[in-house]
């Protein structure tokens, strides 16, 4: 007993001195999870210490050496079956309320509706849009309201709603700032969104939380929350410092395997960039998924569509299939020509009127 | 890719893409690799030396009988428990050293791998092996069987299983495993993000081994369904028996789901599909569903026998029958069917609708219910019983402890909002963790220690087990206390290296967790020593040395190869309690030749020719591939012209061992 209240003393002013950001969050969203997981903790609580403390209590006293009653035949009774089934069931009803209510008020594609207790958002507000990009292994930031992006570095202003939108270039990973809000997946040819806000300025850590290769440990990001003055003159600062563009070319090349890569800032940015990466069309000729979709919605594009291929030489071919190859983008007929001669087009050709649809 | 790559450009006709280079050159795999050639090479020589080849191939590689099958499955599983530490252990160094700036001394190559095989070594080869084992040894006696419903599959799972085990295990000296974590999510494995033999050799291991698992499966269930002894009605099986079978219709309903996933994964990988890319209309959250709706019950493949064990052992060292054996039972049958209904809470963060995770995150706290049932069972067995801490029972109070923690936590895990703070961080690790060792693997040391002597003939030496036991408890609460700290602190798992300096306190205790445990395991191989040394000493003469309850403690320890000499009848779920409560004799005469499988060596060449194919079609040694796997047919086929698979051991053979147990009963008395 000694024992056990020294290491508690040993133990709590290590607890003081350690920052448990998930359960002091500074933006709301966050905040909410947290008393969801207290209130779910105290719930549980109420059945696993009478639990635990029974336990410990009924290993002591019917222990051979203490002699207490012994009862051989007794195993069973209905009231204390109906008991200990009926206790954990009312947990779980209210614990199964909570859980309902909760995860659709903190749904992440939700827009939030308040940025603090008692703060609805005004109707007129807009929330800062960002689009992210998770890349090997770093961050892309893109601000298509300010045509600027930023690697590494993400700034919003405080007291306002957030609208993440995100991907992934090639393998999944999760963007979490856990002072800011819990994390969500971010896949290639997936989009999936975060609606946040920060309530108090600083500097935060951010980072992938799902391992994604060699250097994940290294794909770390930091987040400024700052006041809308400060926002403003930020943004200013990024178009005028920042790295002249951010186009499809720059992109791929961006792209490209690296550890890390410090801050770096692009004060003009390709408006269609996160689109064609969600629908993986950044390369020269390809077809974007959407596009596909819609066609195939259509009634697909029939033998063209097989032919209608080119290889992808940046894919890993697999031992025993054919080269890697990806779709590609429609193209004029004059287009056609030239990359398939005259007698392939001639072939495929449809009738005028389908040519129109098409 | 970035990653170091091995890979050879060029493959050849002969030797596929295995070259000299496969070799690691890394000096921790490379000194790993001597002391294992050594160590082996050592046994090798010992095993030559004093002639035990051919009794090993006779008595036990070539063996149907379940008990020494179960046995083997044990030792293989205690052999992958040292490895699986192993990369525990060079995790927790990893993550205690790499701060301010050092690397640690593991790069990201050598590193990603460990975790990998840490995980995959530890669930498929160390839990499965052992939950496996334990229900081939002691099913079968509960229920006054002979043996399983098909002993030479059963002989054939295993080498299975052991096939698979070498294949993970040579990865660590040719070539790689996988660096994808345990579960391989693409498109990281695929063909694009790993293109070397890693993700190769996690597949065809998990393949492997999959057939043995998914057989042994069919096997237990038949075995349970249609050989139980007369009187022996469903609701007259011991605990044991019914979570088997609940665990084994498990294994048959996700396992194929499991080799599923892993061929569509192969053929993107190998042929060049794409269910799970990202390009040409692959979706990778599709193998995402796949390998969790296998992966949520194997979670429960694993528990349910090991509650099963906290049964027995709750029962029997309390001297009451279980509290409420019929809400055990439909608490088991309810946790069976809802463990298929709960799979999306391993991924509430990828993105579903409120109403999707909400439906999850409800179902999963719904299985709170029965388990909590089940606590409370074992919780009132104990009231008004008489305790007798042995070691079996020390085990279960400190499961039931250590797991009501674990149980917790999962539910705060279930929420999906409180999720998306916690997922993947190390509060998640803690909490599988806190419920793998403190469930699972505390339950299957309190189920060595008490069936033990039923497998051996004598007990196991106390007190290095209760070095082992409070090593293992606290070494497990201090390794693992720390990681559920640092997961509120916001810090994710599968980190290589850490910026923060103020985290590296909780990773030395951690480590310094880890190291107990390593004494823990210590211990109990210790443990294990002392007992064969003493085992005269500890000569369980009886057949029922902790005056157990049910029918596997009615025949002599170890049990004959035909376990009974009389099929017996059972008239009550504690049926041996009842038989000795109403003065069971004994019979001493009147025996008759028993039927019985007889041992063959097609299981261990089957699973070896499996074993070469798999290794083959890892190297792309196309060749090799297609004649191991015609070879495996060619030997399948073969195996159904052998018609001597039975025999009758003679009634003066039973008569000279009953004969021989009547002596010992006699002197003992």
């Amino acid at each position: 007993m000694r024992r056990a209240l020294l290491s508690i003393f040993l133990v709590l002013p290590v607890l003081a001195g350690c920052d448990m950001v998930v359960l002091s969050p500074s933006g709301y969203v966050a905040a909410q999870q947290r008393d969801l997981l207290v209130v779910a903790t105290l719930l549980m609580l109420l059945i696993v210490l009478p639990v635990m403390g029974l336990t410990a209590f009924f290993a002591w006293r019917y222990s051979e050496k203490r002699r207490s009653r012994y009862d051989p035949e007794w195993s069973h009774s209905t009231g204390l079956e109906l008991a200990i089934w009926a206790a954990p069931l009312m947990i779980v009803i209210c614990l199964g309320a909570v859980t309902w209510t909760g995860t659709h008020l903190l749904d992440p594609f939700r827009p939030l509706e308040r940025v603090g207790e008692r703060r609805p958002v005004a109707v007129s507000v807009e929330p800062v849009e960002v689009q992210v990009v998770a890349l090997d292994w770093k961050w892309l930031f893109v601000y298509p309201k300010y045509g600027i992006a930023t690697v590494n570095e993400l700034a919003i202003p405080v007291d306002q709603p957030v609208r993440f939108h995100l991907t992934s270039q090639s393998v999944m990973n999760a963007f979490y700032v856990p002072a800011l809000a819990g994390m969500i997946y971010a896949m290639p040819g997936m989009e999936s969104q975060l609606h946040a806000v920060m309530n108090v300025p600083g500097t935060y850590d951010g980072f992938s939380s799902n391992y994604s290769g060699a250097g994940f440990s290294h794909m770390r990001f930091r987040m400024t929350a700052m006041n809308q003055a400060d926002f403003t003159s930020w943004i200013v600062r990024t178009r005028a410092e920042g790295k002249p563009v951010l186009g499809r070319a720059e992109y791929l090349e961006l792209a490209a395997p690296s550890e890390k890569v410090p801050p770096t800032t692009f004060s003009t940015v390709d408006p269609d960039l996160f689109s064609r990466i969600v629908n993986r069309c950044v390369e020269e000729g390809r077809l974007c998924i959407d596009r596909m979709a819609a066609l195939d919605g259509d009634g697909g594009t029939g033998v063209a569509g097989t032919l209608n291929i080119l290889p992808a030489p940046t894919r890993q071919a697999s031992a025993l299939g054919h080269t890697p190859f990806y779709v590609a983008d429609f193209c004029t007929p004059a287009e056609s020509v030239e990359e398939y001669g005259e007698s392939t087009v001639r072939l495929l050709t449809p009738p005028p009127a389908a040519a129109e649809t098409l | 890719m970035a990653t170091e790559s091995l890979a050879p450009a060029e493959t050849s006709l002969l030797f596929g893409r295995l070259t000299l280079s496969a070799i690691p050159t890394e000096p921790i795999v490379l000194a790993t690799f001597v002391v294992v050639a050594i160590g082996g090479a050592a046994l090798l020589a010992a095993l030559t030396y004093f002639r035990l080849w051919g009794y090993l191939w006779k008595e036990w590689f070539t063996s149907v009988d379940h008990k020494k099958i179960g046995i083997m499955y044990m030792a293989l599983g205690l052999v992958m428990l040292l490895r699986g530490f192993a990369d525990a252990v060079m995790m927790r160094l990893q993550q205690a050293w790499a701060f301010g700036g050092s690397e640690g001394y593991l790069n990201s190559h050598h590193y990603d791998q460990i975790f990998t095989a840490h995980g995959v070594i530890m669930i498929f080869f160390v839990a499965m092996p052992f939950v496996t084992g334990m229900m081939n040894l002691i099913m079968p006696l509960q229920i006054g069987a002979r043996d399983v419903a098909f002993p030479f599959l059963n002989n054939f799972s295993f080498w299975m299983t052991v096939g698979g085990a070498v294949i993970t295990m040579a990865s660590l000296f040719v070539g790689e495993f996988a660096q994808t974590g345990w579960l391989a999510y693409p498109p990281l494995s695929g063909i694009d993000s790993s293109p070397y033999v890693g993700v190769d050799y996690y597949i065809w291991g998990l393949q492997v081994a999959g057939v043995g698992t998914t057989l042994s499966g069919i096997n237990l269930i038949v075995t349970i369904v249609k050989m139980r002894c007369p009187g022996m009605t469903m609701m007259r099986m011991p605990i044991f028996t019914w979570t088997s079978l609940c665990a084994n219709v498990l294994i048959v309903a996700a396992f194929p789901v499991l080799t599923a996933a892993l061929v569509l994964l192969s053929l993107d990988r190998y042929v060049g599909t794409n269910f799970f890319t990202a390009d040409n209309g692959g979706n990778a959250m599709m193998y995402v569903n796949l390998i969790w709706i296998w992966g949520h019950p194997e979670v429960y493949i694993l528990v349910l026998p090991v509650f099963g064990i906290y049964s027995e052992v709750t029962a029997t060292f309390c001297r009451k029958p279980l509290f409420g054996y019929s809400s055990m039972v439909y608490a088991t049958v309810c946790i069976t069917i809802l463990s298929y209904i709960v799979w999306l809470h391993h991924f509430f963060t990828m993105g579903s609708g409120a109403s999707v995770n909400s439906f999850f995150g409800i179902a999963t706290m719904i299985i709170s219910i029965p388990t909590g049932a089940k606590i409370f069972n074992w919780l009132f067995t104990m009231y008004h019983g008489r305790i007798r801490y042995e070691l079996p029972m020390m085990w279960t109070v400190a499961f039931m402890l250590t797991f009501t923690v674990g149980g917790m936590t999962g539910v705060m895990l279930a929420v999906p909002p409180a999720d998306f703070v916690l997922h993947n961080s190390l509060f998640l690790v803690a909490h599988f963790h806190n419920v793998i060792i403190g469930g699972v693997l505390f339950g299957l040391f309190a189920g060595i220690a008490y069936w033990w002597p039923k497998a051996f003939g004598f007990r196991l030496q106390p007190f290095w087990g209760h070095v082992s036991f409070w090593c293992w408890v606290s070494g497990f609460w201090m390794a693992f206390t720390p990681l559920y700290v640092l997961g509120l602190m916001g810090v994710t798992r599968r980190m290589r290296v850490f910026d923060d300096p103020s985290l590296q306190i909780w990773f030395l205790i951690a480590a310094l967790g880890a190291g107990l445990i390593a004494c823990g395991i210590g211990a109990f191989l210790i443990q294990i020593g002392v007992s064969v040394w003493k085992r005269d000493e500890l000569r369980d003469t009886t057949g029922d040395p902790w005056d157990g309850r049910t029918l596997e403690w009615a025949t002599s320890s170890p049990p004959p190869a035909y376990n009974f000499a009389f099929t017996p009848v059972a008239h009550s779920v504690d049926a041996w309690w009842d038989m000795k409560s109403r003065g069971y004799v004994r019979p001493l005469d009147g025996f008759r030749p028993i039927h019985m499988p007889k041992n063959t060596g097609a299981g261990v060449f089957l699973a070896g020719l499996a074993t070469v194919s798999a290794l083959a079609l890892i190297w792309y040694i196309w060749w090799l591939a297609a004649l191991a796997f015609a070879g495996l047919i060619a030997t399948a086929i073969l195996h159904t012209f052998n018609y001597h698979r039975d025999y009758d051991i003679p009634a003066a053979e039973v008569t000279e061992t009953e004969d021989a147990r009547t002596r010992v009963l006699a002197g003992r008395a």
